[in-house]
C-alpha cells in the first residue's frame, strides 16, 4: 500500500506482522494485544516498533511507552468512526509522542487535512492516489479558526497579527 | 386490504436532482402510471440488478422495490410514502408530480 | 449583529470550491454516495421524498434585511418559492437540485451565509433566545459567545466525525426560550456570588427515541475558560461514545451510561490539560471585540406610552405578538408563521421580500428565527407597530396567536421527510381549525403542541405541553399523545398517554384533552400547571372515551 510521509511516497521500512507470526529482524507494527502480552520482549529488540490501534483503543493504555515507540498506526475501520482524530491529538499533545502518526483503513481525502491538523504526519493510501491530489486536500482551506495539535496559527491569531 | 406483495414497482431517485423515477423496460420514468409493474418477485428482482448499472453510472442512487395492489385496473402503491413519492406533499397540491398533469390524488 | 472580515468571508468561499469538487467527484464517480452522504449532510444536503433538501445556517437566530432578500432569491431561483423555518433556528428549502447546490453556496457565501455543519455528525448550528439583545432579562446578550463558539467549532478537525450530531444552545435568563435543556450541550450566562459573569454549563440532553434533560457540568466555568471547557465535554464524547449503535450514540446516553460524576471527572481532567495548554483560553479583549458587532441599533428616545390603532383587530395581535423590550419606546414583535391551515414555519419569497422591506422602511436592523418557527422583530418602536401591523396583515404575516394553542411546532413529517413514519402538518392544520376561534384561544391560554412525523422528534414532540408523535402502524399512520412536557426554564419531558390515534381520531382526542384542562383547571393554571397537578389520568379517560364505544 501506498505510503504518504512528509508531502512524498515513501518505503515503508515496517511490516505488519500478525499476532501469530513471528517478528522480522527490522520495522515491525504489532497489534496493541500483542505488545500487552510481549511489551518486554518487543521492547527489548534492536530494531524500531510500532503499535496498531484500532479505533476503540485508546493511546492512554501505552503510557509513557509511547516514547519507545517510532511509530503508531491508528484505524480507520470506516469513515464515519472519528475517535482516531482525538486519539492523534492525545498523542501529540498528552503524552508528546514525537514519532510517527500513520493514519490507516477507510478515510477519506476530505478527512486527510482534518489529520495533518490532529497530528498525522503519514498516510496509508490507495492505488492510485496522487501526490497531487494529497496537497490538494491539505490546501482546500487556507485558514482554521481553532488551534490544534499542528501548531497552526489560527484566523484569531491572524486577526491580532494584522491590527499589531 | 393490503395486496399480495408480490406485486411491485421499482423506484430510486435522480442522483443531479433527486427527482423521483421509476422503472421502466430499462430505463427511468418520472410518473408512477407509467412505472412498469412486475407481477413476479424474479421480474423484480432483475430489474433491481439491472438498476444497478444506473448507480455506477452515477444516473440514480438507492433503487429499492416497493409493493403496490391493483384496485379496480388502477396500479396504487400500498404505503402512505410511496403514494406521496408519487404526487408530492399531501399539504401543497400545487407542488410536485401531482402538479405535473392532470392526476387523481389518492390521499 | 457579526460581520465576516476577509478571514470570515474566504473561509465560507474556500468551502464552497471543496463542496464544488466534493460534487464533480461525486458526478465522476470518484465517491460513491455512501463517500459522499456525509460530505454532502455536512454542507446541509439532505436527499429526501421529492429532491434534495437543504438546509441553510442562521446562527443564532439573527439575520440582516440583505440576507432575508438572498433567502427569498434562492427561493425563487432554485426551489419553488418558499422556505421553511425549522426548530433549530435554520431555514430549509425541499426542492433542491444536488447540481445547484455549489452556485446556491456561492450565492449564500456573497451575503454571509452558509449551510456549514447544519447536518452531519458534527457539532451543529448554536442557538440562542430569539429575544437575545432587546429583551431587558438577559445578564448580557448571548449571541457573542455563541459566535465564538460558532467559530471555534466550524471544521474543528477533531470533531467533524463524531458518533452523533451535536447540538448547542447559549441563554442569558431564567426564562428559557431556546430549549436549553433539551440540547446536547447548553451554556447558561450566569453570575456568582460576587457579582462575575461566567457560565453554568450542562450535557447530556436530547430528545429522539430516548430523550433525557440535561444535567449539570459545571456550575461556574470563568469566561476565559469557556472554549477549553467545552473542547473538553466533545472530546470526551468523540472518546468515550458508542460507535455500534446509532441509537445509542448521542452524548445523553453516554452520560447516563457512566453517570454525571463520572462525566464531570473526565471532562475536568481533559479541561485541566486543555487549560493548561493555553491556547483556547478566550481573553476579555476577545470576548469584547465579538460582542462590539452586537452593540445594540442606536435607539431613539421615544416615549413609552401604548400604541393604538384604528383597526380592530390590531388589540388581538398586539396582545399576543407584543413582548417588553429593555429600551422604552421599543418592542419586540413577533411575526407567526401559523397561519390557520396553513403550514407551520413555512413562508413564501414575497413574504420575505416584504419583510425585508418592512425592516428597512422602519428602520429595524435585524431579525430573528424562532426555535418555535416562528420570526421575531427585535426593535420596532412603538409608535411605528401599528402601521408595521398593516403591512404584516397584508402579508398574511399577522396571526394574532403567538403562544397560544394554534402556534403549533410541526416537522415537515411525511409529507416531505425520507426518515418520517407519519404526516404531522395535516395534523397541525387540523388542530389549528378545530381551535380557529380567538375567544377560545385566549380562553385556553398558554399551550404549547408539538407534533413530530417520526421518533427523531424535530418537531420537539417531547417538550410539547401536548406532544404528538407520528408512528407507523402496518402502513396506516397513527398518532401518540404526550402531555406535560416543556421546553422553558421548567423542562420536563412528556409523558406518553396510550396508544395511538388515527388521523381521523386525533384532531378530537385532543380537543378532548383541552376540555378536561378547561374543566378542571384551577385559578390561573395554564394546561401544563393542570396537567401537573392532576396527572395523566383524566385527561386519558377522556382521550380514550370514543375507543370504548366505537368499533373499529
Amino acid at each position: 500500500m501506498p505510503l504518504i510521509k512528509n508531502g512524498a511516497f515513501v518505503e515503508d521500512s515496517f511490516v505488519t506482522v500478525a499476532d501469530d507470526v513471528e517478528l522480522p529482524t527490522n520495522g515491525a507494527i504489532v497489534s496493541l494485544a500483542r505488545f500487552q502480552k510481549d511489551r518486554d520482549t518487543l521492547l527489548a529488540r534492536n530494531a524500531p516498533l510500532g503499535i496498531q490501534l484500532k479505533s476503540a483503543e485508546s493511546p492512554e493504555t501505552l503510557g509513557q511507552d509511547v516514547h519507545r515507540l517510532s511509530l503508531i498506526v491508528l484505524e480507520f475501520p470506516v469513515f464515519r468512526d472519528g475517535r482516531a482524530f482525538s486519539w492523534a491529538r492525545m498523542l501529540r499533545e498528552r503524552l508528546r509522542f514525537t514519532g510517527e502518526i500513520r493514519g490507516t483503513g477507510h478515510f477519506l481525502y476530505d478527512q486527510i487535512s482534518y489529520m495533518r491538523r490532529v497530528g498525522f504526519d503519514a498516510w496509508d493510501v490507495a492505488d492510485g492516489f496522487s501526490l497531487e491530489q494529497f496537497e490538494r486536500a491539505l490546501h482546500e482551506m487556507t485558514n482554521v479558526y481553532q488551534p490544534s495539535a499542528d501548531g497552526q496559527k489560527t484566523i484569531r491569531d491572524l486577526r491580532a497579527q494584522r491590527t499589531s | 386490504m393490503p395486496a399480495s406483495p408480490a406485486i411491485q414497482v421499482l423506484t430510486a431517485n435522480r442522483l443531479r436532482d433527486g427527482d423521483v423515477v421509476y422503472w421502466r423496460n430499462g430505463a427511468w420514468v418520472e410518473a408512477f402510471t407509467d412505472a412498469e409493474v412486475f407481477a413476479e418477485k424474479f421480474a423484480a428482482d432483475t430489474a433491481l440488478a439491472a438498476a444497478q448499472k444506473f448507480v455506477t453510472d452515477r444516473i440514480v442512487v438507492n433503487p429499492y422495490l416497493f409493493g403496490v395492489r391493483v384496485d379496480g385496473g388502477q396500479v396504487r402503491a400500498i404505503e402512505e410514502r410511496e403514494i406521496i413519492r408519487s404526487e408530492g406533499p399531501s399539504v401543497r397540491r400545487d407542488l410536485g408530480k401531482q402538479a405535473r398533469e392532470a392526476f387523481d390524488v389518492s390521499i | 449583529m457579526y460581520r465576516y472580515d476577509e478571514f470570515d468571508a474566504q473561509f465560507v468561499r474556500e468551502r464552497v470550491e471543496q463542496f464544488r469538487y466534493q460534487v464533480e467527484r461525486r458526478l465522476s464517480g470518484e465517491l460513491t454516495e455512501d463517500e459522499f452522504k456525509p460530505l454532502r449532510l455536512m454542507n446541509g444536503l439532505y436527499l429526501q421524498l421529492h429532491a434534495y433538501m437543504l438546509r441553510v445556517a442562521i446562527p443564532y437566530g439573527t439575520l440582516s434585511a440583505r440576507q432575508l432578500r438572498m433567502l427569498a432569491h434562492i427561493a425563487r431561483k432554485y426551489d419553488k418559492g418558499y422556505g421553511h423555518f425549522t426548530t433549530r433556528t435554520n431555514i430549509q428549502y425541499n426542492w433542491i437540485k444536488l447540481v445547484d447546490v455549489p452556485e446556491i453556496l456561492a450565492d449564500l457565501a456573497s451575503v454571509e451565509m452558509h449551510c456549514i455543519q447544519t447536518s452531519g455528525n458534527c457539532i451543529r448550528n448554536v442557538t440562542a433566545d430569539q429575544f437575545a439583545g432587546a429583551t431587558d432579562e438577559e445578564i448580557e446578550d448571548p449571541r457573542p459567545l455563541a459566535e465564538i463558539i460558532r467559530q471555534w467549532s466550524s471544521l474543528h478537525p477533531e470533531f467533524v466525525f463524531l458518533a452523533r450530531k451535536f447540538k448547542i444552545a447559549v441563554g442569558a435568563t431564567e426564562k428559557d426560550r431556546a430549549a436549553l435543556l433539551f440540547h446536547d450541550l447548553a451554556v447558561q450566562i450566569v453570575k456568582n456570588a460576587e457579582g462575575r459573569v461566567g457560565y453554568k454549563v450542562y450535557a447530556g440532553g436530547g430528545m429522539g427515541r430516548t430523550p433525557y434533560l440535561a444535567q449539570i457540568m459545571s456550575e461556574f466555568v470563568e469566561r476565559e475558560d469557556i472554549l477549553a471547557y467545552l473542547e473538553a465535554v466533545l472530546r470526551v464524547y468523540n472518546q468515550d461514545s458508542r460507535r455500534d449503535n446509532i441509537h445509542k450514540q448521542r452524548i445523553k446516553i453516554l452520560v447516563n451510561a457512566i453517570g454525571v460524576e463520572e462525566m464531570r471527572r473526565r471532562v475536568q481532567r481533559e479541561f485541566d490539560e486543555i487549560k493548561s495548554n493555553g491556547t483556547l483560553q478566550l481573553p476579555q479583549q476577545e470576548l469584547d471585540r465579538i460582542a462590539a458587532y452586537f452593540a445594540p441599533p442606536a435607539f431613539e428616545d421615544l416615549s413609552d406610552g401604548e400604541p393604538s390603532s384604528l383597526d380592530p383587530t390590531f388589540k388581538d395581535w398586539y396582545r399576543q405578538s407584543i413582548s417588553k423590550h429593555g429600551q422604552p419606546g421599543y418592542a419586540i414583535a413577533t411575526i407567526s408563521l401559523k397561519p390557520i391551515g396553513g403550514v407551520p414555519g413555512d413562508a413564501n419569497d414575497h413574504q420575505l421580500d416584504a419583510i425585508a422591506d418592512l425592516m428597512e422602511e422602519f428602520g429595524i436592523s435585524e431579525i430573528r428565527v424562532s426555535h418555535e418557527q416562528n420570526l421575531v422583530l427585535p426593535h420596532v418602536r412603538k409608535k411605528d407597530l401599528a402601521a408595521v401591523y398593516k403591512k404584516l396583515k397584508a402579508l398574511k404575516l399577522a396571526t394574532p396567536n403567538a403562544g397560544l394553542v394554534t402556534d403549533i411546532i410541526a416537522c415537515p413529517g411525511l409529507d416531505y421527510c425520507d426518515l418520517a413514519n407519519a404526516r404531522s402538518i395535516p395534523v397541525a392544520q387540523d388542530i389549528a381549525k378545530r381551535f380557529a376561534d380567538l375567544d377560545r384561544q385566549h380562553k385556553i391560554g398558554e399551550l404549547k403542541i408539538k407534533i413530530s412525523g417520526c421518533i427523531n422528534a424535530c418537531g420537539h414532540h417531547h417538550a410539547g405541553h401536548i406532544g404528538i408523535l407520528g408512528v407507523d402502524k402496518k402502513g396506516v399512520e397513527y398518532y401518540q399523545l404526550q402531555l406535560g412536557g416543556s421546553g422553558a426554564e421548567d423542562a420536563s419531558i412528556g409523558d406518553v398517554m396510550g396508544p395511538g390515534f388515527t388521523a381521523r381520531d386525533i384532531g378530537p382526542a385532543v380537543e378532548r384533552v383541552i376540555d378536561t384542562y378547561l374543566q378542571l383547571r384551577e385559578d390561573g393554571e395554564r394546561f401544563l400547571d393542570t396537567y401537573r397537578r392532576i396527572g395523566m389520568e383524566p385527561f386519558k379517560n377522556m382521550a380514550y372515551l370514543e375507543q370504548t364505544y366505537a368499533a373499529h
